[in-house]
């Protein structure tokens, strides 16, 4: 199995799913609307768009939902990218 | 008390729960306030299959019971029974949508637990079925020991079966136990899996698809197509605006022309013919004339909202509200204060984070809104030489341009000192559900334009009907004794005040007529038209009336510096009465608004003295 990579580096399109969330690195509002989200340990995720080279939000999918998020939310989010 | 049983429909945002309130209720519904904020209050009748009325209430959508904004609150206040002003209902609707089980599901099962009696929609299962998703509602009834109904309520699906289980909650007169405080931030992630396994036991087979959705989005999101589509979508907006609403806002203003003429001839010169045609008539067939355009605004705000593709936009403006503070979410409301301000600072009652909502608010009225048009196109054709500047580009059109850019670089400059002085505080984040794309349905459309016209309507009918009859009576009273020398404006009480106002506003190069037009402006920016009209009209009685009228007057009396200088103040002047009344009752407080008055005027002044003194020393 790859290395777990943050959510804002992973790949276009590659699946994967959530090894860890470091939510201290999230402020508090950040961290209860991403659980609200769906985001959690083992979730599957896969990011779909990138909105700008730079530093703009990404569009990922969780579970069957699609989320926006900033980067540096994303930064906080680590995935373990799953084969295939 | 309401006798009729009130039954709330909850549900997390994009679950088609305004649909099915518009398919419960059709068109015997009621858009109010909950008293102390401006979050709307949808309730309608809902008459069950036995005949019984049933109150339905609309609730804000609500990812949880641990609210992150004002609309959440509301929610969690009304289930809790802690809302003032509302009765804790005796039953609630849960939508949950098909597609977004596990999600939703966690919002249900806290929901249940709160101890009210609930029937699950489980709703926009058509969707989940294009979706290749099959769901087995026995199954999810079973898991979370509560009715389940399948609906679809844009087709009125699943309406019937689901009128019978309100009727059945409520004859079974199951009282809601007290309310239980809901479960604490860190239970989200355990009520969490429990909702993904109910999720997944439902679920019969899934094929993994949102192929509709995500070609669109590859053009939507894209980092060059999707803003070449923004734009195009917004010029599209902004010509629709212009160009279509000319013709049903011609016809009003003969209509209203024609109206006053027959009150004349019926009545002849006097008193209340006066009051009549030059106050009431004139003053709401002024505001009324705006009416096509907000509409074709509002028509294509609504449309984009309910086809999913607002979320988009706010994703590609993300990085440049960013640069100045402010998150994409921001770009809805200030889209929206392109229509009115009014409702677009209520739309931002969907920014979770305080400061940057605030911010929001103080700028929105920089975004030229509709009742500066008549303000802008009365100056500009009257003054401005249509000179060609390019071929088929003249410079009245520039000038129009070049106001629509003064007012979103003023927007964004102020924004960015606001969030380093007054709004200051960490950079709030942009997280957000971005739903499937939907073609709007006809009806729900209809029923929000139907309601947006009523509140302008209301507006109209009251706050600028009372400030032009007010302008009316200042200014013609007292009549100045026959033979005297002073005009009748100068003599009138308006006169009076505005010969003071006059002595502050002079250094940018207005008169006495322009700060006559600029008070009762203050109601509404464009009464200064119909001000500027009355003001000439009264002063001197020869001179005929109506536009062209106006246009000659304004050619005579003002320089150029002077109407670029009127201009300018016009981009930045806080001249609208339900502005600042929206601003006081969303920030709960008269600090804000006052602070908004004060630094919208400071600006104002500054700007429009600027340019005034930079066009007389270029010799203009």
């Amino acid at each position: 199995m790859p290395d777990p990579v943050s959510l804002e580096k992973l790949p276009l399109r590659q699946h994967a799913t959530v090894a860890a969330i470091d939510w201290a690195r999230l402020a508090v509002p950040e961290s209860r609307r991403l659980r609200e989200l769906g985001f959690d340990e083992g979730v599957h995720v896969e990011v779909l768009h990138r909105a700008r080279l730079g530093g703009g939000p990404i569009a990922c999918r969780v579970g069957r939902m699609t989320v926006a998020l900033r980067r540096g939310v994303a930064g906080a989010i680590l995935v373990a990218p799953l084969a295939g | 008390m309401n006798a009729a049983p009130m039954v709330a429909l909850v549900g997390n945002p994009n679950a088609g729960k305004s649909a099915l309130f518009n398919a419960l209720t059709g068109a015997r519904q009621k858009v109010g306030n909950y008293p102390g904020v401006t979050v709307e209050r949808h309730s309608g009748r809902l008459a069950l299959p036995d005949g019984r009325p049933v109150e339905l209430v609309d609730l804000p959508g609500a990812y949880s019971l641990d609210p992150g904004s004002p609309d959440e609150r509301v929610t969690r206040n009304v289930l809790m029974g802690t809302q003032i002003g509302e009765r804790r209902p005796d039953a609630l609707i849960v939508v949950v949508d098909a597609s977004n089980l596990d999600n939703h599901l966690r919002f249900t099962l806290q929901l249940i637990a709160l101890g009210l009696p609930v029937v699950v929609a489980l709703n926009m299962v058509d969707l989940a079925e294009r979706d290749g998703l099959v769901l087995d509602p026995a199954i999810l009834s079973e898991a979370l020991g509560v009715p389940v109904v399948s609906t679809v309520a844009v087709r009125r699906r699943g309406i019937e079966a689901l009128k019978e289980h309100v009727g059945a909650m409520i004859s079974g007169g199951a009282r809601a136990k007290t309310p239980e405080e809901p479960a604490a931030t860190e239970d989200i992630v355990a009520v969490q899996r429990r909702a993904r396994s109910i999720a997944i036991a439902t679920t019969v087979s899934e094929t993994p698809t949102r192929r509709w959705t995500h070609a669109l989005d590859s053009i939507a999101l894209h980092p060059l197509w999707g803003m070449i589509l923004l734009a195009t979508i917004l010029f599209l907006m902004f010509q629709a605006v212009f160009s279509w609403a000319t013709i049903p806002a011609d016809a009003i203003d003969a209509g209203f022309g024609a109206l006053g003429a027959a009150i004349t001839a019926q009545l002849g010169d006097g008193f209340i013919q006066s009051l009549l045609v030059d106050g009431v008539i004139a003053g709401v067939g002024a505001v009324l004339v705006f009416l096509p355009q907000i509409l074709i605004l509002f028509l294509f705000i609504l449309l984009l909202e309910a086809s999913g593709y607002m979320v988009r936009a706010a994703f590609l403006m993300d990085q440049v509200m960013a640069s100045v503070g402010l998150s994409g979410r921001a770009f809805i409301p200030l889209l929206s204060s392109f229509a009115c301000a009014v409702p677009g600072i209520m739309a931002t009652r969907s920014i979770e984070d305080e400061k940057d909502r605030l911010t929001t608010i103080l700028i929105a009225p920089l975004m030229t809104c509709s009742a500066r048009l008549p303000v802008y196109t009365l100056i500009i054709s009257a003054l401005i030489p249509n000179t060609p500047v390019l071929p088929f580009i003249g410079l009245q059109g520039v000038v129009m341009f070049a106001l629509y850019v003064f007012g979103v670089v003023g927007a964004f400059a102020a924004a960015f000192f606001l969030r380093k002085t007054v709004t200051q505080g960490a950079s709030s984040g942009f997280m957000m559900e971005m739903p499937k794309y939907q073609l709007p349905r006809l009806r729900d459309v209809a029923q929000g334009l139907r309601s947006r016209a009523e509140i302008f309507l209301r507006r109209a009918g009251t706050i600028i009907l009372y400030s032009t009859v007010a302008l009316w009576l200042l200014l013609s009273f007292p009549k100045p004794p026959v033979g005297s020398p002073v005009s009748p404006v100068n003599y009138s009480i308006a006169g009076r005040i505005a010969n003071g106002l006059a002595v502050v506003l002079k250094p940018i190069g207005f008169d006495r007529d322009i700060a006559l037009a600029l008070i009762p402006a203050m109601a509404a920016r464009e009464v200064a038209v119909a001000a500027l009209g009355t003001v000439y009209a009264i002063d001197n009685p020869d001179g005929g009336v109506g536009q062209k009228a106006l246009a000659a007057n304004l050619q005579k009396r003002w320089s150029l510096p002077t109407a670029l200088a009127f201009l300018m103040w016009f981009v930045f002047a806080p001249q609208c009465i339900s502005t600042i009344a929206v601003t006081r009752r969303e920030t709960n407080s008269w600090r804000w608004p006052a602070f908004m008055v004060g630094y919208l005027f400071a600006l104002a002044y500054i700007a429009a003295g600027a340019t005034y003194w930079a066009a007389i020393a270029l010799g203009l």
